[in-house]
C-alpha cells in the first residue's frame, strides 16, 4: 500500500533513545541557569506578568533546552519543587514541560507515558475543580491541549503494535488500563467546554455583552484566563481527536461554536489556527464538501505563504511547513475532484500548479496512475488515525496499528472510484453546448441506460445538501435533460464588483487620513 | 480516570436521548439508551444521525458491545437519509473485518448502487434482501424520494420508463404514484409517456438567482461614516 505513510511515534519529532547508561543523567541535578529559570517563572506567574511568562515560555524554555537538555531531560520537578515553595500548581506545570520535553527530544518509555497521564489528570483536575488565578500565554494553555492530543494519538499507536512488546510492557499495560483511556480524553476535553461555559461566552459575544475574543481571551477584571482559553482551545482538541477516529460529522460539530470566518481566539496562535483550518478542512473532504474545503485551506495557504518569514526563528517552524505541505497536497486532491480552481487566489493556485500540477492533470483525467496518486497524497497528508479501543492481549500479539489508517483510506480510494464516472461527462459537457443522448452515449462507447445513469451520478454528486437542507452544486459544468437532449449550462464565474469597491473605499479614507495626518513643515 | 458526571437520579426527569448525545455522549453507560433509541427509530419511522454516530462511538471503544442488527438497522436508516451521505459517515466509524461479512457487505452493495445512480441493480439486490429491509418500515418510500430527488435534479422531462424503473413501481401503481405528484408536486404528464418535473434551478438553469452580487447590509453600513 503507501510506502509514504509515516508512521513515526513523534510525528516530526527528532527521535532520540535515553539510554541511561551512556548518558549520565542524574535527575536531581538542579544547574544554577534552571533554578534560575523556575524561581523567575514562578514569580512572573505569582504576579501574573504575562509578557515575562511568554517570554520565558516561548524563547527561555527553547533555550536552555537546545543549549543544555538536547538529549537528556530537565531535572525532575522533585529537584526544584524547594525553589518554588513547593507550590502545587506550579510543580504540575513543570511537569507538563517536563514530559513535553521529553516526548519531543526523546523516545518515551510506557512508564513515562502512564506517568504523563497521570500528571495531565491532576493539572487538569486542578484546573477545573480548583480555583485558579493565573493568568497564563495563550501559547501555553494551547500547546497544553495540543500536546495532550497529541499524547493520546501517539499512546494509542504505541500500544497498537503488541508483536514486540516485552512482558513488563504487557504487565503494566494490564495494571494501568485507565491510561490514555478514550473515554477519559474526551471527557476532559468536554469538561473544560462546559466548565468554562465557553459556548454561552462566544453565543454572548455575538450580542456584545462579553469581550473574549476582542481582549484575544485575557481577563482584565482580575481573574483568570485560564479555563475560559482552555475550554475554548478543547473544541479544535475535539474536533482533532474526532478526526482521528473517522467520526468528521461530530468533530466539526464540536467545532460550531467557533465562527471561522470571523476573527477569533483560535487566529491568536498558529498552532491552533493551522491545527483548526487542517482539521476542519481534512472533515470537509471526507464529508464531501469540496467548496468548503478549499474556500478554507485557500485562505490558509494565502497566509502561510505571507507570514511565514515571520516565524522562521520560532521552534514550530518546521511543524507550520509541514503541514502548509499536507494542505497543499489536501488541496490538490479537492480540486481533483471538485475542478474549481477559480476559487484559489492566484498565489496559491500557482504554488499548488509548481507542487502538484502533473499529478493533479492525472489524478482529474483518471487515467492510468490516478488511483496510486490519490492513495499517495491521501496517505501523506492524513491524520494519524487509531484504533481506541483496549489491546487485544491474547496470543498471537498482532500489530494493528495500521488499520484505522487502512480503512479510511479504503473508503476514500471507494468514494474516488466512485466518482471516476464523472471525468468523462465533463470532458464532453466541457466541448458541447447540447448533445443528444445517442451520440454522447457512442462517443462514451455506453449505451443509452448506462448513460442515463452516469449522469444521474454526476448530478447526485455534484449536488450536496447543506446543514439547513438546502442543495447546493458544486459542479463547474452542469447541464438538464429535455427530451433526448442534453443542454449545458454554462456557468459564469461570478466576479464580485461590490466587494471590490468597499474594500478599495476603506482603503483610500485610510490613505487620505494618513495624510492629513503627515505635517508639512 | 476521566470526570466523573453527576447522573441524574432515576425519580427525576429523564433525559432524552438527544439530551444525552449533546450533553453527556462521553459516557459508556449511555449505551444502552443509544440502542433502544436505534429500536424506537426504527419503529415510529424517526431519524437522528447523531445519536447514532454516538452510538457506532461507543462500538468502537468496546468493540466487545456491538450488536451486529443494530448496526445495520443504523446502516439501513442511513441509506433512506440519502442524498445525505449520512452512510458513508456510519462505515468510517464500523471496522473494516465487520464491513466484510453480512449483511454488512450487502448493504455496501447497495449502497453502491445508489451512489451511482443504479436503480434497476438496486431493485434487483434488495429484492433478494428483502426480509432484512423489511425489518425498517419506510424503507422503500425513503428510496424512492432519493430516486424522485435526483430525477428532479436532471431532468425536465422523463419518459415514464426510467421513472418506473428508478421508483420501482409499474402499470396502476405507477399511474397513482403519478397523479399524487400531479396533484401535490407541480408535476404533468407530456403525451401520455413524459412526465414533466415541477422546475426548480437545476432543471431550469434560468430560474437560477445570481448570487453574483448580493452585498449584505452589514458590509454597507461600514462606509456609513465615510461617504457621511
Amino acid at each position: 500500500m503507501s510506502a509514504s505513510y509515516d508512521y513515526d511515534d513523534a510525528d516530526g519529532h527528532r527521535q532520540m533513545q535515553l539510554s541511561q547508561q551512556d548518558i549520565a543523567y542524574d535527575p536531581n541535578f538542579v544547574p544554577e541557569y534552571v533554578k534560575s529559570f523556575v524561581v523567575h517563572l514562578y514569580r512572573h506567574i505569582r504576579e501574573k506578568n504575562v509578557y515575562e511568562i511568554h517570554q520565558m515560555y516561548e524563547t527561555s524554555f527553547h533555550a536552555l533546552s537546545d543549549r543544555s537538555f538536547k538529549d537528556t531531560p530537565w531535572p525532575s520537578v522533585d529537584a526544584v519543587a524547594h525553589y518554588v515553595d513547593n507550590d502545587h500548581v506550579f510543580c504540575l506545570l513543570y511537569r507538563e514541560l517536563w514530559f513535553r520535553h521529553l516526548f519531543a527530544r526523546l523516545s518515551p518509555t510506557l512508564k513515562q507515558r502512564i506517568d504523563s497521564w497521570d500528571n495531565y489528570c491532576s493539572l487538569f483536575d486542578v484546573l477545573l475543580h480548583g480555583v485558579v488565578n493565573m493568568q497564563l500565554p495563550n501559547q501555553w494553555l494551547w500547546d497544553m491541549v495540543d500536546e495532550f492530543v497529541y499524547q493520546f494519538q501517539s499512546f494509542c499507536q504505541y500500544r497498537a503494535k503488541m508483536k514486540n512488546k516485552t512482558e513488563q510492557e504487557i504487565v503494566l499495560l494490564r495494571q494501568y488500563d485507565q491510561a490514555w483511556n478514550v473515554y477519559g480524553v474526551l471527557n476532559y476535553l468536554q469538561a473544560f467546554v462546559e466548565k468554562s461555559a465557553i459556548i454561552q461566552i462566544l453565543d454572548r459575544e455575538k450580542e456584545g455583552l462579553e469581550q473574549f475574543t476582542a481582549n484575544d481571551g485575557y481577563d482584565y477584571d482580575g481573574g483568570s484566563n485560564v479555563l475560559k482559553v482552555l475550554g475554548y482551545f478543547s473544541m479544535v482538541g475535539l474536533l482533532r481527536v474526532h478526526c482521528l477516529l473517522g467520526d468528521y460529522q461530530t468533530g466539526l460539530k464540536c467545532l460550531q461554536p467557533i465562527d471561522i470566518s470571523q476573527k477569533g481566539v483560535y487566529l491568536i496562535v498558529i498552532g491552533s489556527h493551522i491545527a483548526t483550518i487542517y482539521h476542519y478542512g481534512f472533515a470537509c473532504l471526507m464529508l464531501r464538501r469540496y467548496v468548503d474545503a478549499i474556500h478554507e485551506f485557500n485562505k490558509i495557504l494565502l497566509y502561510i505563504y505571507m507570514t511565514k518569514q515571520f516565524h522562521q526563528k520560532s521552534s514550530q517552524y518546521e511543524q507550520i511547513l509541514k503541514k502548509n505541505e499536507q494542505m497543499y497536497a489536501l488541496l490538490a486532491i479537492c480540486i481533483s475532484l471538485c475542478p474549481q480552481a477559480n476559487l484559489l487566489d492566484e498565489t496559491v493556485n500557482s504554488q499548488l500548479r509548481e507542487k502538484y500540477g502533473e499529478k493533479m492533470v492525472r489524478m482529474q483525467k483518471f487515467e492510468e496512475e490516478a488511483f496510486s496518486i490519490y492513495d499517495e497524497l491521501f496517505s501523506y497528508a492524513c491524520p494519524k488515525f487509531i484504533t481506541p479501543s483496549a489491546p487485544r492481549f491474547e496470543e498471537p500479539l498482532v500489530n494493528y496499528n495500521q488499520d484505522a489508517y487502512r480503512l479510511q483510506l479504503k473508503l476514500f480510494l471507494y468514494e474516488v472510484k466512485q466518482q471516476q464516472l464523472l471525468s468523462g461527462i465533463r470532458t464532453f459537457l466541457k466541448v458541447y453546448s447540447s448533445i443528444s443522448l445517442a451520440k454522447l452515449a457512442n462517443y462514451m462507447d455506453v449505451d443509452e441506460p448506462t448513460l442515463r445513469t452516469i449522469l444521474l451520478t454526476y448530478k447526485h454528486k455534484t449536488h450536496s445538501i447543506d446543514s439547513d437542507g438546502k442543495i447546493i452544486s458544486n459542479a463547474d459544468v452542469d447541464f438538464y435533460i429535455e427530451d433526448d437532449m442534453i443542454r449545458v449550462v454554462e456557468s459564469k464565474p461570478v466576479k464580485h464588483y461590490g466587494d471590490y469597491f468597499l474594500r478599495q473605499i476603506v482603503k483610500l479614507e485610510d490613505v487620505m487620513n494618513s495624510m492629513d495626518r503627515i505635517k508639512l513643515e | 480516570m476521566g470526570r466523573e458526571l453527576q447522573q441524574p437520579q432515576k425519580e427525576e426527569a429523564s433525559y432524552t436521548v438527544e439530551q444525552l448525545v449533546a450533553l453527556n455522549p462521553y459516557n459508556p453507560d449511555i449505551l444502552p439508551d443509544l440502542e433502544n433509541y436505534v429500536n424506537e427509530q426504527v419503529s415510529s419511522q424517526i431519524y437522528s444521525l447523531d445519536a447514532n454516530l454516538c452510538l457506532l462511538r461507543h462500538y468502537q471503544f468496546e468493540p466487545d458491545r456491538m450488536s451486529i442488527q443494530i448496526v445495520s438497522h443504523i446502516l439501513i436508516k442511513a441509506l433512506m437519509a440519502m442524498p445525505a451521505p449520512d452512510f458513508s459517515l456510519c462505515l468510517f466509524l464500523i471496522p473494516e473485518r465487520v464491513q466484510t461479512e453480512e449483511p454488512f457487505k450487502t448493504l455496501i452493495v447497495l449502497s453502491h448502487y445508489l451512489e451511482t445512480g443504479r436503480f434497476r441493480q438496486f431493485w434487483d439486490e434488495a429484492a433478494k434482501s428483502r426480509r432484512l429491509l423489511e425489518a425498517v418500515p419506510g424503507f422503500e418510500q425513503a428510496i424512492q424520494a432519493y430516486g424522485v430527488h435526483v430525477l428532479s435534479l436532471t431532468y425536465q422531462k422523463v419518459p415514464r420508463a426510467v421513472l418506473a424503473e428508478v421508483i420501482n413501481i409499474e402499470g396502476p401503481s405507477l399511474d397513482k404514484f403519478i397523479e399524487h405528484h400531479v396533484a401535490k408536486s407541480g408535476w404533468a404528464l407530456d403525451k401520455g409517456q413524459l412526465i414533466v418535473i415541477s422546475k426548480n434551478e437545476f432543471n431550469h438553469p434560468e430560474l437560477k438567482k445570481s448570487g453574483g452580487d448580493i452585498i449584505p447590509m452589514e458590509n454597507i453600513t461600514r462606509i456609513f461614516p465615510i461617504l457621511g
